[in-house]
């Protein structure tokens, strides 16, 4: 995994920071909000995001993990099953205003198929989209609420957000796809 | 290829250690002798999650959506067929049931003709039961999509070893198999589940004890003689001995359709000396785990208030059934993507 470092650990926490206020802005508060991150990086992100609401605002919000990969629309594209890495959401969303949390924004399918997955849970008052980077190419009418930072890319570039949970560093790192792969829709 | 072809007659070849993140390559399900622990693991694993989806308040989720599944049975069952349609149609497969009985089979097709017509017929997966063993094989070799075994005459029950598996787990404390004594007690000769759960429980490093009266036993001894590194497997007829601290008990049926004459005195010889009692029940670990595959002869190999004693897992079973199958046409759909034949 060597690129271009875009973003630094620095940056990164800057970031959440920065959205976990905007989310409260956005929100007019803590109450009836929670947080939903999407495996795998998502996840992490979307505890530090409460973490820094508790610090701010002293409210510890509820967080769940979504596991998407039951949901997706490239099942039948895919060579290998996916191995599903574990859905755990811990409340009941009816009523909730639900943020969801990933860390690359791209085709907007995964998105899609997180929308669904939580749907299967309940009906929450509102969805909303968080995300570390968004690098364009939708493929799907869908935007996000919360960006850490816009990151034009072309489609033969692969961008990887680097958490400390899962990578051991924080980071967003940009690199380039060997002979001329494009990335596919599948990942974000 | 027939079934054990690859293997001289008597020789368990010894487990594949080595746990890698092995993805899933199995394009048929015919028996689990060909799984790896770690493939085992998978299982496993997708298992779990499919137990969380079956907790929700929408117990279904599109995994399968657009999947076309049969169901052909030459032989009568309720748990497992009933068990594969609620788990296909719990990952929006279509579903399609096949009894032999009501089907041309009645008029004299063959095997290998009614698996064309229902590949024809666009099926992408086939789950078969069929009274002669190996006929899953002969399936396989004609079946563009995928096959699953859901019991083939005395020789394997997949799906049965890997639920049963996974039910002992989700009861054994730490979740591991590897040394426990694990007991399977009574008619092991014309038992697919006992073979089966041979080869998972083997695997997974459990301590295996195979019980019944001798004429019920054979075929089994090779086995037991070879052994092979790794596997843990004893023979006897002696109950108390098989008993004693137990950590799983599992009772088979005693097949009376199955039943050539003069394997057995009679069935109140059997359940007076290999019934499972709350008497006997005493030797084995104060926390044993009591299973039963179904459908049970209370009184025969299980005495009625064993089989709804606390330490019975045998509704656990079914449950688990539903989640394992669910874990296996996930796995299976995902070698064989895009389109039956392409």
């Amino acid at each position: 995994m060597s690129g271009r470092r875009i973003m630094a650990a620095e940056d990164v926490r800057r970031a959440v920071t920065r959205i976990s206020h905007e989310i409260v802005e956005k929100h007019g508060g803590t109450d009836g909000l929670a947080l939903v991150g999407i495996q795998r990086r998502g996840v992490p992100l979307a505890k530090r995001l409460a973490d820094a609401i508790a610090e701010h605002d002293g409210v510890m919000l509820p967080v769940g993990a979504l596991d998407i990969t039951f949901y997706r629309d490239d099942l039948s594209l895919v060579a290998q099953q996916p191995i599903v890495k574990g859905t755990d959401i811990g409340f009941d969303l009816n009523g909730y205003t639900v943020v969801l949390v990933d860390d690359v924004l791209y085709t907007g399918r995964t998105i899609r198929a997180a929308m669904d997955a939580l749907m299967d849970f309940g009906r929450p008052k509102a969805i909303r989209l968080a995300v570390m980077v968004d690098r364009g190419h939708r493929e799907l009418p869908i935007r996000a609420d919360h960006v850490g930072k816009n990151v034009p890319t072309s489609r033969e570039e692969v961008v990887h957000v680097l958490v400390e949970e899962v990578d051991g560093e924080d980071g967003v790192e940009i690199a380039r796809l060997p002979d001329g792969r494009l990335t596919g829709g599948a990942e974000s | 290829m027939t079934p054990g072809a690859d293997r001289p007659d008597g020789v368990l070849p010894a487990p594949a250690a080595v746990p890698s993140p092995a993805p899933w390559a199995h394009r048929h399900l015919l028996d689990v002798d060909t799984l790896t622990r770690s493939e085992i693991e998978l299982v496993m694993k997708t298992t779990d999650e499919m137990r969380d989806i079956l907790t929700r308040p929408i117990p279904k989720v599109p995994a399968l959506r657009g999947m076309a599944v049969t169901i052909l049975f030459y032989e009568a069952s309720t748990r497992t067929r009933v068990s594969f349609e609620v788990a296909a149609k719990n990952l929006s497969a279509d579903v399609v049931n096949i009894t032999a009985s009501a089907s041309s089979v009645s008029k004299g097709e063959s095997l290998v003709d009614t698996i064309r017509t229902i590949e024809a017929l666009g099926a992408d997966m086939i789950v078969m039961r069929h009274s002669v063993s190996g006929a899953p094989y002969l399936a396989a070799e004609v079946f563009g999509g995928s096959i699953l075994n859901g019991g083939d005459g005395w020789h394997a029950h997949p799906s049965q070893a890997l639920l049963d598996l996974f039910t002992m787990r989700s009861r054994l404390p730490g979740g591991s198999l590897e040394g426990r004594k694990v007991v399977i007690l009574g008619d092991v000769l014309h038992s697919r589940v006992a073979r089966s759960n041979l080869w998972t429980l083997t695997a997974m490093g459990a301590d295996v004890w195979i019980c019944g009266p001798s004429t019920l036993l054979r075929g089994y001894e090779a086995w037991a003689a070879h052994g092979a590194a790794g596997r843990r497997f004893t023979l006897t007829s002696d109950v108390s001995a098989a008993l004693k601290d137990a950590d799983v008990l599992m009772a088979l049926r005693i097949q009376k359709e199955r039943m050539a004459s003069g394997l057995l005195p009679s069935l109140r010889e059997y359940a007076a000396r290999y019934g499972l009692t709350q008497e006997r029940l005493r030797a084995a670990s104060p926390d044993v785990v009591v299973m039963h595959p179904g459908p049970m002869n209370e009184g025969v190999e299980i005495a009625a208030d064993v089989a709804v004693d606390p330490r019975s897992v045998i509704t656990d079973q079914v449950t688990n059934g539903v989640a394992v199958r669910m874990a296996l046409l996930y796995l299976l759909a995902g070698t064989h993507h895009g389109k039956v034949g392409a």
